[in-house]
């Protein structure tokens, strides 16, 4: 019997040489003569242990990493394919602290199977769901995901069942089913490793929303940005199609959906849901007016339900377990798990799947061991490049989509960007304005002119030129941007702008930096 | 350069394309991976096969960072500068990167910043042509750019 080896395909993974690793080790059994057989996984999330690479033993799948291609040889010195002792052994996978604490629930699969092996998806639960959605009337499915409580996971929280009603109840026959992929948050991967390393859930996600509204075609916008997700999941699809999970006649009932994945080209404002229809549309990614919502009239004007990777990729486990056991998770009106990501200046970044509640400290200490240099955390922004910096006196609230707006602050698509005490919050304050002002689509003033006059304001702030004129002027800025805008591009730049400002007034050269008063609002 | 008012790989790519929804993206992304950018005619071949004006093509190809009208160099270097790279250093990796290539002959490489490659934990992250790299060091960087240089 030969022995099975893991080594990631993941971007991240990739990124780090796992190539070469893999290649390495091929090399080093046949060189043994040592039969292995090597499967290209997908990435358990432990990012500053990639590569990871793992044996399976008769006790369980153990890691070891991160691996170089120099420590090949050592490892088979080492019988590391009987799980043999050496300095990268981390144990069996699964006993990990940082693995075992998670509860992974969408993301239960990804690390452990071959990606884009239906076999391997089927034997770990895969296409339960579907299966379950094939004997349900369209209503019901809708009502499953309405129970559930899934709110959209890219970051707007809506919830899913009732979008899904919507277009259910809209006029047909055409309709589609858009998942958006455009992920280009700053801290954010969740989207990507899914679909690297999980894509027939995202497949079956998307076919059981289908079934419930009634739709035939579904598109999956991912970023350019993102190659090596693109050609897995186009890997991934052609495999369904053959095998009847896709195409004309699903699993024998005569029930059709097709899927096509179309690249993206660069435009963050494409990841906001009307821009990346017009975008699927063949034209510039600029925002639309609502209404009309894109669940009466969305893609070609039909209705079209669009839905992020992440919301996509947890239906098919509501639909195998059911509403109430996805609904047990969580808090308050923020049911069920949330892939955080874990990013930036922070020593053990990564993906940690929990259910809402658990607080950013938790995730930054006791997943993250603190920071990457080992200076002090300073700021914490949490939602993305439109979502607040949160001092360390909110790092103990629980992370619930209604406490964070308590906060005036955002979960977003769940990405933790981790910075220390060398950060300057006003640089970073100008880099919101300036990252708005490059990617804004145009089409509203707030935005377009906001950004550019936003950074031209910023500029004179750090330069100490009239400050306190300035800041006022800043605040009025972000005002006008924050109710004039058509979306949140320009609508929540203003969010880690003064958060930045409230929060780290000493950054901004309007307090003195003296802990003890804990600065105050100008 | 010749500037053909028509050229057989855009040709081909057209009628691959026809009938397809929304074609336009997919068309410059088959355009521009044939021929390393989207020239001038191209903008006109595309424009006449689609039924929309020299404009509108133009106003799409432009629209999107991705995207380029000019021929590119031999190898394009892309590091990220969103927030995440920028809490590890990726300013002084984007001035090291300059500094570095300005002893490179002109067109053998070009220098652009990304907004995020999705490597957050593994920051800085880069990509040299197709290729990611992660936690890059000023000393990677230089490392890889001359494993770039010799190899090809």
């Amino acid at each position: 019997m030969s022995i099975t080896v893991f080594v990631p395909r993941d971007s991240a993974a990739l990124a780090m040489n796992a190539n070469a690793v893999a290649r390495d080790i091929l090399a080093e059994a046949q060189r043994r003569n040592i039969k292995i057989k090597l499967v290209r996984n997908g990435s358990r999330g432990m990012m500053w242990l990639e590569p990871l690479i793992e044996v399976q033993t008769a006790q369980g799948r153990v890691a070891y990493g991160p691996v170089e291609s120099g420590d090949v040889r050592a490892l088979f010195d080492a019988d590391f394919l009987h799980g043999g002792k050496h300095k990268l052994n981390l144990g069996l996978t699964g006993e990990i602290p940082y693995l075992k604490k998670q509860e992974r629930l969408t993301f239960a699969r990804v690390g452990i199977t071959d990606p884009v092996s239906l076999e391997d998806y089927l034997a770990h639960n895969g296409y339960r769901g579907l299966r379950k959605a094939l004997t349900l009337q369209p209503a019901a499915i809708v009502q499953q995901v309405t129970e559930s409580g899934l709110r959209g996971r890219g970051g707007a929280a809506f919830p899913t069942g009732i979008k899904w009603n919507t277009v259910l109840n809209a006029a047909g026959p055409q309709k589609y089913i858009v998942c958006n992929a455009d992920e280009g948050d700053s801290g954010t991967f969740s989207d990507r490793m899914m679909m690297e390393g999980d894509p027939f859930v995202l497949i079956e996600g998307m076919t059981i929303a289908g079934l419930a509204v009634g739709a035939a075609q579904g598109y999956i916008y991912v970023r350019s940005e993102y190659p090596h997700a693109i050609s897995v999941l186009n890997e991934a699809i052609a495999v369904a199609q053959q095998a009847d999970y896709l195409g004309a006649n699903i699993l024998g009932s005569e029930k059709t959906f097709t899927l096509e994945v179309r690249k993206a080209a660069g435009a963050y404002v494409c990841g906001e849901e009307t821009a990346l229809l017009e975008s699927l549309e063949g034209k510039r990614g600029i925002v639309r007016a609502k209404p009309p919502l894109p669940a009466l009239s969305g893609l070609f004007g039909k209705p079209t339900v669009i839905n992020n990777v992440i919301s996509l990729a947890t239906v098919p486990i509501i639909l195998d377990k059911g509403a109430a056991f996805y609904k047990d998770y969580g808090m308050g009106r923020s049911r069920g798990t949330l892939p955080f990501q874990l990013a930036g200046n922070i020593k053990h970044g990564g993906l940690i799947e929990k259910a809402f509640g658990v607080t950013l400290r938790e995730l930054m200490y006791e997943f993250g061991g603190g920071s990457a240099s080992g200076r002090a955390i300073k700021a914490v922004q949490v939602g993305g490049p439109l979502g607040a910096y949160l001092p360390e006196s909110q790092w103990d609230t629980p992370m619930d989509y209604e406490a964070y707006a308590a906060l005036w602050a955002v979960l977003g698509h769940g990405g933790i960007v981790v910075h220390d005490d060398t950060a300057d919050l006003s640089k970073l304050a100008r880099y919101a304005m300036k990252f708005c002002a490059v990617e804004s689509c145009g089409k509203c003033t707030p935005c377009r002119i906001g950004a550019t006059r936003g950074v031209e304001v910023m500029d004179k702030i750090i330069a100490d030129q009239d400050r306190h004129a300035q800041i006022g002027l800043l605040r009025d800025l972000c005002d006008t941007m924050l109710n004039g805008s058509m979306c949140a591009m320009g609508g929540m730049t203003p969010y880690p702008v003064l958060s930045a400002l409230n929060h780290f007034p000493q950054d901004f050269g309007i307090v003195k930096k003296d802990p003890s008063t804990g600065g105050h609002h100008v | 350069m010749m500037s053909p008012s028509h050229s057989e790989p855009v040709t081909s790519i057209l009628a691959a394309h026809r009938g397809q929804p929304g074609a336009l993206l997919p068309i410059l992304h088959a355009v521009q991976d044939a021929l390393g950018y989207v020239p001038d005619y191209a903008v006109a071949q595309i424009a006449n096969t689609l039924n929309l004006s020299r404009a509108e093509v133009h106003g799409v190809v432009t629209f999107y960072h991705h995207f380029r009208i000019t021929p590119p160099a031999s190898h394009t270097i892309q590091i990220c500068c969103a927030e995440a790279c920028q809490s590890m250093g990726a300013e002084r990796l984007t001035r090291h990167a300059e500094k570095s290539l300005a002893q490179v002959s002109e067109g053998e490489c070009e220098l652009h910043p990304v907004y995020c490659l999705g490597l957050c934990a593994n920051s800085p992250a880069m990509m040299i042509d197709d290729q990611l790299h992660a936690r890059v060091t000023p000393e990677k960087f230089d490392r890889l750019i001359k494993k770039m240089g010799d190899g090809k």
